[in-house]
């Protein structure tokens, strides 16, 4: 494959820079941003050197998001399914029913050191824009929202939780009208009011600094989980299964275990309706090595390097390309990427609905169906866990639709 | 040939190649170099046009609909230096459609079709190690884009990188039109003019004769581009070429301005 060859073109030269995971990452921006992103990674590294910075996330973390979140044994699914024991990490208890709030609390106190109180960003499923419009209220910060028409009408519930809070929700009806478009508009915006501007990514993508300082503020996830199951189990899992889309809830759950090479880490991808270029977003299985949006990760394109449509029922899933640090992970073997249907993924749903009392955002669902696949295939010894990134409540019209469920 | 300004200020002209169609654009492009543009700027139509305003979105848009690649994009430049032998040809390109092309395939090709320079918009001199290898390789001069928040460390290193010219933006956003060009434009000029001799093209906004008098002062030329796509987009196939010409002229259609 020709892609082969620029991969180790850019890993010869590429390999030890700062924001680089392995060959893949970097920078590949407008200059006129570049000011922003060298004053943004000095300030994260102030910052990460501050007690006090550490001191004020941890306490919104605890007392205003709701951090420690449980580990939960999911038992009657366990049982049903007959093998590995299943647990729940449950982020989508976390305020904003996600966890892109631990991210958009970290960046939220960084733009207010840098002295920047216009804040931007881009949503897909929605859960992003409600977090940052969450953390603009509370700092007072004005905040624009980028969310593709696409979006805007498969999750509506969100666009009027951000409008509630305050944010001003821009449709982009660019493209495909969904999450790639949405950062489109947003690096347009922001490439405008640099100067006063934080652009507030919402996941491991894009520029350095953002997949390293966007992983670290979510790899509180994966520091409790190995607490938690240690206190429970005495034992670490024998695998952690997590969505896919930019890849900050996986990353988040998978960074703390990546020197525990014994446990399986399964990143679950969107496998949408079918193979074809445009109806998934399987970045690993359809990809190939590429640069969309200031960095270098497998992306979905064509054979003239143009990036491809996406397909997911998840919003937020269907993006074209994955974080870097996952590119890295997945060329080493390190994790393991896979991918689940439209039709896994509302399954899932409605399984762990009725099997559990929980109901999963159509993202986290993806992780569920993967964990439904293989535990009947390992035995009791096992133990797997389920990042449960996100609860579903935003995802109800389409679940209305989808399942034809009864209303008034 | 290399990239030189006959005229003072020089002008650079920027197309979307592929809209609206390959044949069109070769026209056009020849028809501004004869109208008196000293460079053409040969757009690589994009999906994800990050750094463009909406004007330059459609085009490309409508480019990549058309099915125009990077391939041919090097076989417009090839047919274009053999009908025009002494004008300069930039390739300006995303950076994903190169990368998937091939560096070196490409940085040959393109040197193959008598192309001067390439610039590529989301490169930037810290990741541009093997890109500038590959260019120098094939003698190509990279052209690198300097902003107005550019710190001086990096207006030095994006001065010494380049060959050819410098193009200076005027301001910090996307391309497309304005009614006045601010003075960020002049005072990015005067900080880049300690670390080069290059010419230094201002673009971004420039899209009239008062602008690109203005700049005539003291930038070495104007980059013209939303405002000559805009005009092949209100033009039909068959004027798009002499409108473009005329509005071309219309860029220089003031009092000359003295030599710098």
């Amino acid at each position: 494959m020709a892609t082969t060859k620029t991969e180790q073109t850019v890993s010869n030269t590429h390999m030890n820079m700062p924001g680089r995971f392995g060959a893949y990452g970097g920078r590949y921006v407008p200059e006129t941003l570049m000011a922003a992103l060298e004053e943004l990674e000095q300030s994260y590294a102030e910052a990460q050197a501050d007690p006090a910075f550490h001191a004020e996330l941890d306490s919104l973390l605890a007392d205003y998001a709701g951090r420690p979140t449980p580990l939960y044994l999911a038992k009657r699914l366990t049982e049903q399914l007959g093998g590995a024991k299943i647990y729940l990490k449950r982020e989508d208890l976390l305020h904003t029913g996600a966890h892109k709030i631990n991210n958009c609390l970290g960046q939220g106190l960084l733009a207010r050191r840098m002295g920047k109180h216009r804040i931007i960003a881009e949503t897909g499923a929605g859960q992003h824009g409600v977090a940052t419009a969450t953390v603009c209220a509370l700092f007072g910060m004005d905040c624009v929202v980028y969310m593709g028409e696409e979006d805007m009408r498969r999750q509506e519930l969100n666009v009027y939780r951000m409008r509630l809070l305050g944010a001003e929700v821009r449709g982009v009806s660019s493209g495909s009208k969904t999450l790639k478009d949405a950062i489109n508009e947003a690096m347009r915006d922001w490439v405008t009011n640099v100067r006063t501007t934080h652009y507030l990514l919402g996941s491991v993508l894009g520029a350095h600094p953002y997949p390293t300082m966007v992983r670290d503020f979510h790899k509180v996830t994966g520091k409790e989980l190995k607490r938690q199951i240690l206190e429970k189990e005495g034992r670490l899992p024998t695998a952690i299964v997590a969505c896919v889309g930019g890849g900050s809830n996986s990353i988040g759950a998978f960074y703390e275990f990546i020197p525990e090479r014994q446990v399986r880490l399964i990143g679950v991808e969107a496998g949408g309706r079918g193979k074809a270029l445009g109806s998934h977003a399987a970045r690993f299985e359809g990809g190939s090595p590429g640069v969309l949006q200031g960095t270098y990760s497998y992306v979905l394109q064509d054979d003239a390097g143009q990036i491809s449509l996406t397909h997911s029922v998840s919003a937020g899933l269907d993006y074209a390309s994955i974080g870097p640090e996952h590119a890295a992970l997945h060329d080493s073997g390190r994790a393991e990427y896979v991918s689940a249907s439209d039709a896994a993924a509302l399954d899932a749903t409605v399984r762990l609905a009725r099997t559990e009392g929980i109901l999963p955002a159509l993202g986290s669902a993806h992780a569920v169906a993967e964990a439904i696949r293989i535990a009947p295939t390992l035995s009791s010894h096992d133990i797997l866990v389920v990042n449960l990134s996100g609860r579903g409540d935003k995802d109800m019209g389409i679940l209305a639709r989808e399942l034809n469920l009864q209303g008034a | 040939m290399p990239i030189r300004f006959t005229n003072k200020p020089g002008l650079v002209v920027y197309l979307t190649s592929g809209d609206p169609d390959l044949a069109t654009t070769r026209e056009i492009a020849v028809a501004a170099i004869d109208a008196g543009a000293d460079v053409l700027e040969l757009g690589v139509p994009f999906s994800d046009p990050l750094a463009d305003g909406p004007v330059i979105q459609r085009a490309s848009e409508r480019a990549v609909a058309g099915g125009t690649r990077l391939v041919d994009v090097v076989g417009l430049a090839k047919e274009l230096r053999s009908a025009r032998p002494a004008a300069g040809l930039v390739i300006f390109s995303y950076y994903n459609p190169v990368l998937h092309f091939g560096l070196e395939r490409f940085c040959a090709a393109a040197a193959a079709a008598g192309v001067d320079g390439v610039l590529v918009t989301d490169m930037i001199v810290e990741e541009a190690g093997e890109y500038l290898e590959h260019l120098h390789r094939a003698g190509l001069a990279p052209i690198f884009l300097a902003a107005p928040t550019s710190t001086e460390k990096r207006l030095q290193a994006i001065a010494e990188a380049s060959e050819g010219f410098v193009y200076a933006i005027s301001r910090t956003g996307i391309t497309g039109t304005q009614e006045t060009l601010r003075s960020d434009a002049q005072e990015l000029v005067a900080r880049l003019r300690k670390y080069t001799d290059l010419p230094i093209a201002v673009g971004f906004g420039v899209s009239n004769a008062e602008h690109v008098t203005a700049l005539g002062h003291f930038a070495d030329a104007a980059v013209v581009g939303s405002a000559i796509v805009a005009t092949i987009e209100k033009s039909s196939p068959g004027e798009a070429p002499a409108a473009v010409a005329r509005f071309i002229k219309g860029l220089r259609q003031v009092n000359p301005v003295p030599a710098r």
